[in-house]
């Protein structure tokens, strides 16, 4: 028996009142759009009772001047089926707001997604409240801007040059 | 870690004498030769066991996401070869057909040009493999099976070649096809290959699988479970390593992979061992592939037919007027996929490649997200090498079969 998935989305709504805000099918892949205040929860539930153990990505989209709110978190959940033909994914969207940019994280669901939550806030700026261990990871830990918004300036060496001058002061004391 | 009790990174106290004990704190890295690139770990050591390992990452960094925000979908291509360098041809033929999912063209690809493209991803995945163990025995001592594994490694790039003139960044198909037919002796070349590899195989096989001492610095080292592993978001060889049967290929098939016959090789212990066992078993599968693609590979045009999309021929470019318009706009703009969003995922050597792609309706895309197998992968360093020896973090290291150029981007 195959994996029915808008029974699924079905319960979710149940479990979770006015949490789900709509789902889209595009290009095969179905997207369901979420709160952000439920969306540690809506991934254990999915997780637990409908066997999505797998985070196959986790990421997020800047809408600067394209749509309210401004960012977008982007997951897309993988289940294994017993048979190669029933794997079922199915791709989670919450908004986060500009003036409050921080949704729960889902680290203690996946710790799978400890290094990904890393990345977007490093990227971002995106705040996960409840990560282990949120430090910046690509960039210098001191570095100021958030490359990947839309409003950064990628021709403005600043942030790079004060943290760089700042590691080479630190190799001389 | 039974004889000391765990007060912080740095220091234990002794259960026998109630002193207090110093961990050393030792950097592995940034220039490291085992560390496959400028990876750099920090090991907390208790004499030779591992307390904690912390690895720190983006050294390598380059913004390949940022840049693509930038230039149209075709000049992102380039980028994509620069992430898994060992296997480059893979992560170009994932990014063009995400960029065909985006556009709804998949169906429009001629068979030919498909076929073609299993062939070089299968090479890809043989090429990558083959530098994944030979380093992977290297690291360990075993200098004749890394020489033997770079040796077939050149009889692909030297394929490669032929078909792109590029051996490691090869930037090859185009989105809707192939840029121009398969030479003639690439069918030749390919079959040659297909009759010497396998003799190779066997003998890296008879080097390594029996041999006493590489059973010995790899049975049970960097240990990580199914579950755990499921858990962390592996995938690959390190991920079929525990037990679990995931590949992209055939869960979410795609350039027709559903049509071949090939198995997914899995191996149940978790550890280094189980690895290298499923990458080479993953090489034999490949090879069969190959053989099942080149006894059909047909004739026939080798790009979709859309002008929107693909080039015009150039020898029409130079004297077609309207070719030649077409070819400047291309060029120029770019062709410009519906507003919408995408994710397109392919079985990469090292685990579940995917390009996330978001499109304005614009000829540059608005968003390209790259989820490499070995950023994630990297996650379960600390975990699998915590209470293991120095000398294991290397080979741990090796079975992960990292690319720093995808990890950091």
């Amino acid at each position: 028996m195959s994996f029915d998935l808008a029974s699924a989305i079905e319960t979710l709504e149940g479990s979770f009142p006015g949490s789900i805000t709509g789902t889209v099918e595009y290009r095969g892949e179905t997207t369901v759009l979420v709160d952000k205040k439920d969306i540690a929860g809506i991934c254990r539930t999915l997780k637990e009772s409908f066997g999505f153990t797998f985070l196959a990505e986790l990421t997020a989209v800047d809408y600067l001047e394209v749509k309210t709110p401004r960012f977008e978190m982007v997951y897309y959940l993988h289940r294994f089926g017993p048979e190669y033909d029933e794997n079922v994914r199915i791709k989670l969207k919450a908004a986060v707001t500009e003036d409050d940019p921080k949704i729960d994280s889902v680290t203690p669901v996946w710790k799978g997604a400890d290094w990904l939550e890393r990345e977007v806030y490093d990227m971002f700026g995106i705040e996960f409240t409840g990560h282990p261990d949120p430090r910046r990871i690509l960039m210098p830990e001191d570095y100021g801007p958030f490359p990947l918004r839309k409003d950064f300036d990628v021709r403005n060496r600043e942030a790079s040059k004060l943290s760089f001058e700042k590691a080479l002061d630190q190799d001389a004391e | 870690m039974e004889r000391v009790e765990f007060i912080s990174e740095r220091s234990v106290i002794n259960r026998e004498t109630g002193l207090r004990e110093e961990n050393m704190m030792l950097n592995m890295g940034p220039q490291h030769p085992a560390t496959h690139g400028v990876l750099r770990v920090v090991l907390y050591l208790d004499g030779e066991m591992v307390v904690k390992a912390v690895p720190y990452i983006g050294y390598l960094h380059r913004g390949i996401e940022k840049l693509c925000e930038h230039i149209t979908y075709q000049q992102c291509l380039p980028y994509t070869d620069r992430m898994d360098y060992l296997a480059s041809i893979c992560n170009n033929i994932g990014y063009i057909l995400a960029v065909e999912k985006l556009l709804g063209i998949e169906d429009e690809i001629p068979e030919r040009a498909k076929t073609a493209e299993v062939i070089l991803f299968e090479l890809g995945r043989i090429e990558s493999h083959l530098v994944g163990i030979g380093t992977n025995a290297l690291d360990l001592g075993a200098m004749s099976a890394f020489l033997y594994c770079f040796k077939e490694r050149e009889r692909i790039y030297e394929i490669l070649e032929t078909v792109c003139g590029a051996r490691l960044t090869t930037s090859y198909p185009r989105v809707g096809g192939l840029p121009l037919d398969l030479p003639d002796d690439f069918e030749e070349k390919v079959w040659n290959f297909l009759k010497i590899f396998p003799k190779t195989l066997t003998e890296v096989d008879k080097l390594l699988t029996r041999n006493r001492i590489w059973i010995d610095r790899t049975k049970g080292v960097a240990f990580i479970s199914g579950e755990d592993a499921v858990d962390l978001g592996l995938t690959g060889p390190t991920l079929r390593g525990s037990g679990v049967p995931y590949d992209v290929r055939k869960a979410m098939p795609y350039l027709g992979y559903e049509n071949y016959d090939f198995e997914v090789p899995v191996a149940t212990d978790g550890d280094t061992y189980s690895r290298y066992l499923c990458r080479l078993e993953e090489m034999h599968q490949s090879l069969k592939i190959i053989e099942q693609a080149l006894k059909n590979l047909p004739d026939g045009p080798y790009a979709a037919d859309l002008p929107d999309v693909v080039l015009p021929e150039k020898q029409l470019t130079y004297t077609r007027m309207e070719s030649l318009i077409r070819h400047f706009v291309l060029v120029y703009e770019g062709f410009k996929p519906p507003a919408g969003e995408v994710q397109h995922a392919v079985e990469n050597p090292k685990g579940e490649l995917s390009y996330y792609l978001v499109s304005d309706g614009s000829g540059i895309p608005y968003r390209m997200r790259v989820r490499g197998p070995s950023f994630v992968n990297m996650q379960a360093l600390p975990q699998i090498v915590q209470g293991s020896l120095v000398a294991d973090v290397i080979a741990a290291i090796g079975s992960l079969d990292i690319v720093l150029g995808e990890i950091d981007r």
